[in-house]
Parts: structure tokens; C-alpha cells; sequence
């Protein structure tokens, strides 16, 4: 028995900017799989809840004319990692929301649930940050264009204004052209758990395949939010691919980071952590991209 | 044979339909919602209550608080009743408790027409307390001056035992000793039954019913009536099918508040089912332990002396309380009974969750320090791991000296030889010497020792009724209780068996009902089989000879000349067919000249105890830099004497091994060490491992007759739990050379370790 207010059912994405706009502090209800929780563990006890699950409109991958991937916020993670478009372009991104939860949360739970959540364990969060994904947001008042990278806000906010909702997610082509990665995802088990740690890492190679043409690094839980390791990023440009690059990485990624101490883990392990995935991540990535050490 | 055979369970196929029914089936839909109110102190007083918001909730029926209750404290264990001062339980808590022991004592109860209203009544309701700081360690609550967390205690120490066999003093003054100490710890860990803790209860006629998710009917029924000082023959409890136990449910849980509550309201149904999150704090846990060992070895690889000092952290309430710890130190001697032994055991009251009965009671506890310990010795002193402990052990005839407990049967040699081969352990004990780089692989083993079931300590006792319908088929009613574990299949294989009748002919009545099920104490301690089977074969005799008698006045002939054999009553000799036990029962029933309702009821109080025994051999891989550890191989070989069923013996091994591995490498709660909160009451932050993380899980059985088991058979239902953490930790030690001494072996923990040990920089 879940402890709601009321439940608004809107048939189309206009209705249900409609009742945002008119209840603002209700809830906007997609997969559930973390409203729900919180809603018995109390923390959203008692409230109103505008269920938009049934919006067939915001679900679904395409790509555009220029080359750009549109993903749909309602999609589920599993129509994600199986989704020929994202199995082809951006593998990563099917591999890091695979991790999520169990089957029955990544068939239930959204793309635009987990990033709008703005928690920084989420798995789909850094490989949208390194694929500098674009958000569309919409209100009765129009569409608002924002890069991913200005969305949080901090712990559990995001920069969602009253009466908005997300409704698309795009990766530009220059984004993923040539563009291999890896998401590492460490938990302690291997199964419905959270990231202790989460790294996604993705290259391009020179034409040559000797040198990093561009690499993007983010992390989950090595900050308050899901995070890019910027100057590591800039300082490792250009460079040759070799044993010590890994370790150039790993060292570099730290001025990026703020892991901090909790019961869950401590902050020196965290940093191990961030060390190691990094280099882990983007060894496979360069050998994905067809480099060699 | 029956016994002996891969059976399909009884309860299989209510079970995989849902046709069985367990507590949250059966309740009645108007029933009230009680929901209890929690402390969210760990050490303190409650002064007073403002309930006057909460009332104003719509459906609350009835808010009582800690200053409503009975003035009376009451034990919780499962242990059969001692009518003997000395021995009794510990009675220290009431229902609801005005003085807070632990973040999480239950101090009020709210019964509304429905959950939502319960739950938003209990946010509402404020509490005043006076407010001390936790005493969340063993050692601070052992401290000169520290608060008592129980006035009968003065000093926090529940009980205090000690033992000593030989000389320990004169034994260590012997030359050429080598000497080697060790301290290791434990956690608390839940018992994580899918089924959380519940019940629900009403009143018919001015006594109260429960029905409740419980291991111990009979108890539970005892317990109730010492909490609310009524007769025992006010009470009645009902057990249905349950999701699981583990012990947690060897306790009298939500039953003795829910039987008030029911009084409070009227008489009406009130559910009072646990959340996870309660089931997790508020129930029972698995004893933190730790233990100060030293041991005094020869050079040929014998013990000559050791001692232990064991601590239990018993937390809030005393429960099981010292029970458990002395069996830890108990176990210690018992494994490798040789040279003198000193053990030095305390139990501690702390603002901790209460500790009680989990799996295998105090011995995994002890068998991770002592196998851990044994490594470390061989390690040292340079031993072979596997001939030391062949040298130390147990062995057929020993009796161990306190307990008068002897060795009656051991196939242990042979479950290590099992082991080993599964492993391939000598050649990998070759390979994975002098290993350097990231990942590492490694070996580990650990055996050990269980009692099977709890004489002499305290009483063995169990009845069983076996009514004879009339198709020649028979009810059979036990106190013995299914958890899970597969009792109703194996007691009706013994059945079976001993009626000489095929396993459709036995129904076994698996609800129990404290109004008309037989006395026996239930599930724990491993014991069913071997006590209530003794019970289920004496009974069976018991009716079989009724049977006979009977067909022997239907056919004129000597009932000893007759027995029962696939249904038929059979010639003793000859085997040559008479009657059908249908064709007996009929008459029997519906006799013009005899008519007789054949039935049979037997106590059996069972004064004899065996001991089983086993091992674990796994092979791990470490990735350093990562912290963490992957099973490659490992298997659990058992001596449980004669296994009654194969597949369901499998079922018990492997759920072991599960909760093993998980002890060994991802279970503890986690309590703030400020506040006493605990802080993963749930599934997500409380590491169950899941089936991902779960490697093959390999099981063999030895079988020796064991000559005091009613059927050759011995404990099986703990035991592989036992060896499963300190193979592991053993194997770790083997791959990195880095001994951990307290598990689970977590990747922070190896974190921490690979660091000191210089693995990691």
C-alpha cells in the first residue's frame, strides 16, 4: 500500500505539462523504481503524482537527419542496451544501463528517471556526460535546449524549473564518430546494486592510431554529482598510447575528483578506485578504438 | 527403501502452485493494522508521549505506549522451558519498553483500520526522552563505571564461563613449544529469511489465537503466556508454512505485543507484520564475536596446549545470550580435542540490535578464528595445512569431557580426501607459491564439528500422533516444524519407511496448532531429524504394531508372525501377502464385533547426541588493485551420517554454502558508531549475495552409519554454513600472503589490508 495524494493520469505530453504547471509540486511519475521507494521508505510519503508512463510519445530511439540520436526520456534501460542504434554507436551507453538494478528494474526504470533523479551513483549519468549529451526540456512555455553537463545541481537536484519536464536526450554524430568506450561500473556485488564507484571512458585515436585524439572521462560517486574529469581530459590530448598514458591518466584524474568518506566506502578506497578504473577503462577503450600498448 | 531417496518434496507442488498458505495468506482482510514505534535513541528513558496529533489521524484505533503494558519482563528465546531456577531463560524485557536499550527498542503501537493510517500516525506521535550516550562496544560497556544497560547487570556482562581440560599452565612449560597467537573477529549479519517477521492474532471465546511465521509453536505459546501471566491454555498458536527462519525465528518475535494488542482492541484480528527494514533491527541478529587465541604447537604438528577468551557482543536484550558463545568455545575444543585447553568466555549487554539464535549457533563464529587460527599455525610452524589437522582432529571415541558428548561416527578423513581431489589441492598448493603481479590465485580449507541437536545442555524432547485413516493411509501430526528445510519430506520418508507403507500413504499435517499438534520444541539446532525422527520411528513402530495386532484378530493368527510391507500385511517370514492395510483399517473402523480407531502417540525424550562433521575446500582468485575476490572452485563435503534425502540434503548444503560465502565475504551490518543506528537495513545496502555473485556450488556426502541416529543420520540443517568463511579467508592468505583476521572479506577491508601489507600504494 503506497501513501500517495492523488494521481493525475495525462493522455498526452501537453496535458501533463499542463497539470505540472497546475500542481507544481507533484511528482512526475515515469518507471518508479526510485519513486516508489521513497515514497514507502516516507521521504515522498502523502504526495500528488502525475504518472506519465503511459506517454508513448516520450519513448523510443531514433536518429535525426544530421546524424544526431534522440533518445526518448521513458525509455527503458533494457530497450536501450537492445536498441540497434545504440548497439551500433554508442555501445557504452547499452552497456553501462545493463548494470543497473535486476531485469525488473531495467525493464521498468527510465533513462530520464535515472539522470532526472540527479543522484551521482547513476549508471547512465557518466556516459551521457562523456558523450556531452544535450537535454530538451519542455514547459507549456516551450522547449529549453540544455548540455547535460549544466543539469546537476547537486545531490538529488537538477535544473529543472517549476512546471518542466524532460523530454529528449541527443547525442550529436561528432559526439560518437569513431568514438569507442568503456563504463565500469564497481559495486560489490554484481547484480541489484549501486555503484560504489562508476567510470565511463571513451576515445578517439588519431588516424594513425598512435596518439589519444580525444578522450572524455566521467565519474559516478567520486563527487556529489556525476562528474567529468575535464583538465585530466585536456592534459592527456595528443598524447601516445602507451603503458604510461594509463598511468599519466590516472594520476591526472585525481585534480578532477572529490570522492568523499561514507559507511558505504572510505575515500582513500575510492580513490583506488578512480585510479584503477581509469586505467582499466581506458585501456579497453583505446583497444577497442584498435590502438596498441 | 524409502529413506535414503531423492523424493520429490511433499510440499513441492503447493509450494511451486502457491496453493500453500503462509501467514499473509491466511490473514483475515478486516483485519486492524498495528505498527510499533520505534526509538530513534540508542541509550536512554522515555519521560512521556504527545499522541494527541496521532489520534488525529482517521482510522487510528487504539495508540498503547510503554507506559500502558504489563510491569513485567519476560524471556524471548526458543529454548524448551527449565523448570529449574538456575537454568531458566533471561527475563528482561516487557512488552514495550520504557527504558531505550538500542536505536530501534520498541517503545509504543499504533493499531489503525489501515497501514497508511498506522504509518502516518506513527510519524505524528512525539516522545520525550531523557537521553545517555550508546555503549555500542563490548569493551566500553565492560568499562569500571560504565552505565548499566540492565539494572540486574551492573557490569553490562550477561554471564561469565570458563573451562579448563588438562593442565594448561604445566602443559605450555614443555620444551621446544613453538607459539603461536592470534586475535580474530566476526560481524553481525542477518539471517535475511525471505519472510519477514509476522503474525497476526485475535480472541474467540476469551482466549487468544496467534498465528504467526514462527519456528517454535509450542514456545512461542509458553513464552506468550509467561509475557502476559496467563495460562497456557488461554493461548493457542498456529504455524502455517513459513518463508524461511534461519533461528531468527527460534524467538518469540511480533507474537507476545500482538496478543495484547488483540486484548486492547477488543478481541478483533490485529497483523502485526514486520518490514524488512524491522526485520533487519528489531528481530535478531548473528552474535558479533571476537576471540584472543593462543596456541602452544610441538614441532611434530601437534597441539600440546591453547586457550580462548571469546567476547559476545549480545547487544539489548539478552535472548539466547550466553548460549551461543559457550558453544563457540566448546567448539574450539571439541574439533581438535587434544592437549590442555583452556576456555574463557563473557557475554556483553550492549545499545546494539539483539543478537539470538542464527545457523549453527556460535560455530561459525568460532570455526572462521580456529581455522583461520590453524592456518596461521601451519603458516608459522611451517605444517603441512592439511596433515595437521588430520593429526589434531576428532576422532571416533572421543568423548569430549563436559558435555559427555562422544564421536560415535566420522567420515571426516574421507571428506578431506574429497576435497582435496575436487580442488586438486597439492598440485595447486605447488603452482600458486611465489605468485607476483595484480591478480593472484589461491587454496583454502577449513573442517569442522556440530553437534546434532542440544542434549546435554538442555532437554530433547518431541512427540509425534499417527492416525490411521480408513484407506490404510495415515495423518501424521508433529510438533517438528517445516521451515523450509525439507522436514515434512524427510520425517514422511521415515514414515514410510518404518510403517512399511509407500510415501503416498503418509500425510503429513504440516500446520502446526498448539491446541492439537504434539509437543515438540521445533526447528533449531539441527535436531529434527535425529531427535523428532526418533520420535517419528517410535511412534511408527508404536501404530505398525497396532496394525498388526488388529489383521492378526482378523486373521486369527499371532500378530508377531505378521508385518507390513508396500501396504500389505505380510508374513514375518515368508513375506506372503494376507490383507491390504486398507482392508485392516476398514474393518477396524467399521466393526460390528471390534470396532477400534487405530491411532498412536509417542514422546520420545532423547538422551544421546552425535556429532557431524565436515569441510570446505575453495580455490579464490584476488585482483588486487580492485579488492576483490572471485570464487573459481569450491565445494562443501559432509559427514552427516545417512542422508535421508539426497536431493533435499543438497538443497541444505547449498543454501549453507550461500550463507558462507556470504559471511565470509559480503554480509555485516553496519551500525553508526555515534548514534547505534544501523545503517543498511535493507537489501540494497546489506550485501545478499545474489546469483550473479554466486559460483558453482560443489557438495559431496560421506556416509557412515551413525549407530545413535534413528535412521544412521546426523545434523545436517547448519552445518554447511560452518566451514565456508575461513576456506575463503585461508584461501586469500594462500594467493596474497596477507592473513585477514576479521571478516567479511569486503573489498574495503582488503582495501585496508593490501595497503598495510604493501600490495597496494
Amino acid at each position: 500500500m503506497y501513501d500517495f495524494n492523488n494521481i493525475y493520469q495525462p493522455k498526452t505530453v501537453k496535458e501533463a505539462l499542463e497539470m505540472k504547471k497546475a500542481h507544481p509540486d507533484a511528482l512526475l511519475l515515469a518507471g518508479g523504481s526510485d519513486i516508489l521507494i521513497q515514497c514507502r521508505e516516507g521521504r515522498l510519503a502523502g504526495r500528488d503524482v502525475i504518472s506519465i508512463y503511459t506517454l508513448d510519445e516520450l519513448r523510443g530511439i531514433c536518429m535525426e537527419d544530421d546524424g544526431t540520436i534522440l533518445i526518448r526520456p521513458l525509455t527503458s534501460f533494457s530497450h536501450i542496451t537492445n536498441n540497434p542504434i545504440i548497439k551500433k554507436y554508442i555501445p557504452t551507453l547499452g552497456d553501462a544501463v545493463d548494470q543497473i538494478g535486476g531485469p525488473q528494474i531495467r525493464n521498468i526504470g527510465t533513462i530520464g528517471g535515472n539522470i532526472c533523479n540527479g543522484v551521482t551513483s547513476a549508471d547512465s549519468a557518466t556516459t551521457l556526460k562523456t558523450y556531452d549529451a544535450i537535454l530538451e526540456i519542455a514547459s507549456v512555455d516551450g522547449i529549453r535546449i540544455l548540455p547535460y553537463a549544466d543539469f546537476s545541481k547537486g545531490p538529488g537536484r537538477v535544473d529543472l524549473r517549476e512546471g518542466e519536464m524532460l523530454t529528449g536526450i541527443r547525442i550529436k554524430k561528432d559526439s560518437y564518430e569513431n568514438t569507442f568506450g568503456k563504463y565500469i561500473k564497481y559495486s560489490m556485488r554484481r547484480a541489484m546494486d549501486i555503484a560504489t564507484l562508476g567510470c565511463s571512458v571513451n576515445v578517439r585515436l588519431t588516424e594513425d592510431k598512435k596518439k589519444v585524439d580525444r578522450v572524455r572521462i566521467a565519474f559516478g560517486v567520486a563527487g556529489p554529482v556525476p562528474l567529468r574529469a575535464l583538465s585530466a581530459e585536456e592534459s592527456l590530448k595528443g598524447q601516445l598510447i602507451s603503458e604510461e598514458l594509463l598511468e599519466a591518466a590516472s594520476q591526472a584524474v585525481m585534480a578532477d575528483v572529490n570522492p568523499r568518506n561514507s559507511w558505504r566506502a572510505s575515500k582513500d578506497f575510492r580513490i583506488q578506485l578512480i585510479k584503477e578504473l581509469t586505467r582499466r577503462a581506458l585501456r579497453s577503450s583505446i583497444e577497442q578504438a584498435g590502438g596498441e600498448f | 527403501m524409502i529413506v535414503g531417496k531423492a523424493v520429490n518434496r511433499v510440499d513441492a507442488e503447493a509450494k511451486a502452485s502457491g496453493t500453500a498458505k503462509y501467514v499473509a495468506d491466511l490473514v483475515d482482510r478486516n483485519a486492524l493494522v498495528a505498527k510499533v514505534l520505534h526509538s530513534t535513541i540508542a541509550n536512554g528513558t522515555v519521560l512521556s508521549f504527545d499522541l494527541d496529533e496521532a489520534y488525529k489521524v482517521p482510522g487510528v484505533v487504539k495508540i498503547v505506549t510503554c507506559f500502558d503494558v504489563p510491569d513485567k519482563q519476560f524471556p524471548t528465546p526458543g529454548h524448551p522451558w527449565s523448570t529449574h531456577k538456575a537454568h531458566q531463560d533471561i527475563s528482561d524485557r516487557k512488552l514495550l519498553n520504557t527504558r531505550v536499550r538500542f536505536y530501534g527498542d520498541d517503545i509504543a503501537a499504533v493499531i489503525a483500520e489501515d497501514e497508511i493510517a498506522a504509518t502516518r500516525a506513527l510519524k505524528l506521535i512525539k516522545v520525550e526522552y531523557e537521553e545517555y550516550e550508546p555503549i555500542l562496544t563490548y569493551e566500553d560497556a565492560m568499562k569500571d563505571g560504565a552505565m548499566a544497560i540492565h539494572e540486574e547487570k551492573p557490569n553490562n556482562v550477561v554471564v561469565h564461563s570458563d573451562y579448563e581440560m588438562g593442565n594448561f599452565d604445566e602443559a605450555i612449560k614443555e620444551e621446544g613449544l613453538i607459539k603461536v597467537e592470534g586475535t580474530y573477529e566476526t560481524p553481525i549479519v542477518s539471517h535475511c529469511h525471505i519472510e519477514n517477521a509476522g503474525s497476526y492474532a485475535y480472541m474467540e471465546s476469551g482466549r487468544i489465537i496467534v498465528v504467526s511465521s514462527t519456528q517454535i509453536p509450542h514456545i512461542i505459546r509458553r513464552v506468550i503466556s509467561q509475557a502476559l501471566d496467563c495460562g497456557m491454555g488461554k493461548i493457542r498458536v498456529i504455524k502455517p508454512y513459513i518463508g524461511g527462519g534461519f533461528g531468527n525465528k527460534q524467538d518469540a518475535l511480533t507474537e507476545p505485543l500482538n496478543a495484547f494488542l488483540t486484548s486492547v482492541v477488543g478481541g478483533r484480528c490485529v497483523k502485526l507484520f514486520y518490514t524488512r527494514e524491522e526485520t533487519f533491527v528489531c528481530t535478531r541478529t548473528r552474535h558479533a564475536m571476537k576471540f584472543f587465541i593462543e596456541s602452544y604447537v610441538r614441532k611434530d604438528g601437534t597441539f600440546a596446549a591453547r586457550k580462548i577468551k571469546a567476547y559476545s557482543t549480545q547487544g539489548a536484550y539478552a535472548s539466547h545470550a550466553h548460549a551461543l558463545v559457550a558453544n563457540a568455545v566448546n567448539g574450539f575444543r571439541m574439533m581438535y580435542p587434544v592437549g590442555a585447553i583452556k576456555g574463557d568466555a563473557y557475554t556483553v549487554y550492549t545499545n546494539l540490535p539483539t543478537a539470538g539464535a542464527m545457523r549453527a549457533y556460535g560455530i561459525p563464529q568460532i570455526g572462521f578464528a580456529l581455522e583461520a587460527h590453524v592456518d596461521d599455525i601451519c603458516q608459522k610452524a611451517g605444517f603441512d595445512k592439511v596433515q595437521f589437522r588430520r593429526d589434531n582432529m576428532m576422532q571416533v571415541g572421543f568423548v569430549d569431557p563436559f558435555t559427555t558428548i562422544a564421536c560415535h561416527s566420522s567420515g571426516l578423513d574421507e571428506c578431506i580426501t574429497r576435497g582435496k581431489e575436487y580442488v586438486n589441492w597439492d598440485q595447486k598448493i605447488e603452482e600458486y607459491k611465489n605468485q607476483t603481479g595484480d591478480i593472484r590465485r589461491g587454496v583454502g580449507m577449513a573442517v569442522f564439528c556440530y553437534k546434532t541437536g542440544v542434549y546435554p545442555i538442555a532437554l530433547e524432547t518431541s512427540a509425534v500422533r499417527m492416525v490411521l485413516n480408513q484407506d490404510g493411509s495415515t495423518q501424521v501430526q508433529m510438533g517438528a516444524t517445516e521451515i523450509g528445510q525439507g522436514a515434512d519430506t524427510v520425517f514422511s520418508q521415515m514414515a514410510a519407511e518404518t510403517l512399511g507403507f509407500t510415501l503416498d500413504k503418509v500425510n503429513l499435517i504440516s500446520t502446526q496448532d498448539t491446541d492439537v499438534t504434539p509437543y515438540d520444541t521445533g526447528a533449531y539446532a539441527s535436531r529434527q531429524t535425529y531427535v523428532s525422527g526418533m520420535a517419528v520411528k517410535k511412534t511408527a513402530l508404536s501404530l505398525k504394531k497396532k496394525i498388526c495386532e488388529f489383521a492378526g484378530y482378523m486373521l486369527n493368527r499371532d500378530p508377531s508372525d505378521l508385518d507390513i510391507e508396500d501396504n500389505n500385511i505380510v508374513h514375518v517370514g515368508t513375506r506372503e501377502k494376507y490383507l491390504t492395510t486398507e482392508e485392516v483399517a476398514m474393518e477396524a473402523c467399521y466393526s460390528l464385533e471390534n470396532s477400534n480407531h487405530i491411532s498412536a502417540e509417542e514422546t520420545h525424550h532423547c538422551s544421546d547426541n552425535t556429532y557431524a562433521l565436515g569441510c570446505c575446500f575453495a580455490e579464490v582468485e584476488v585482483d588486487i588493485p580492485m579488492c576483490s575476490v572471485k570464487i573459481l572452485k569450491i565445494i562443501n563435503v559432509h559427514d552427516s551420517g545417512k542422508i535421508i534425502n539426497p536431493q533435499t540434503a543438497r538443497g541444505q548444503v547449498h543454501g549453507g554454502m550461500s550463507m558462507g560465502i556470504g559471511y565470509g565475504l559480503y554480509e555485516r551490518l553496519i551500525i553508526d558508531p555515534k548514534t547505534g543506528k544501523t545503517n543498511n537495513d535493507n537489501l540494497l545496502d546489506y550485501k545478499l549475495m545474489t546469483v550473479l555473485d554466486t559460483p558453482d556450488l560443489g557438495y559431496d556426502f560421506v556416509e557412515p552409519e551413525d549407530p545413535s541416529g534413528p535412521y544412521g543420520n546426523k545434523a545436517l540443517g547448519e552445518p554447511p554454513v560452518i566451514p565456508v568463511a575461513p576456506a575463503l579467508r585461508n584461501a586469500v592468505y594462500n594467493a596474497t600472503g596477507v592473513a585477514v583476521n576479521a571478516i567479511p572479506l569486503h573489498p574495503q577491508r582488503l582495501f585496508e589490508e593490501f595497503s598495510k601489507a604493501g600490495l597496494i600504494k
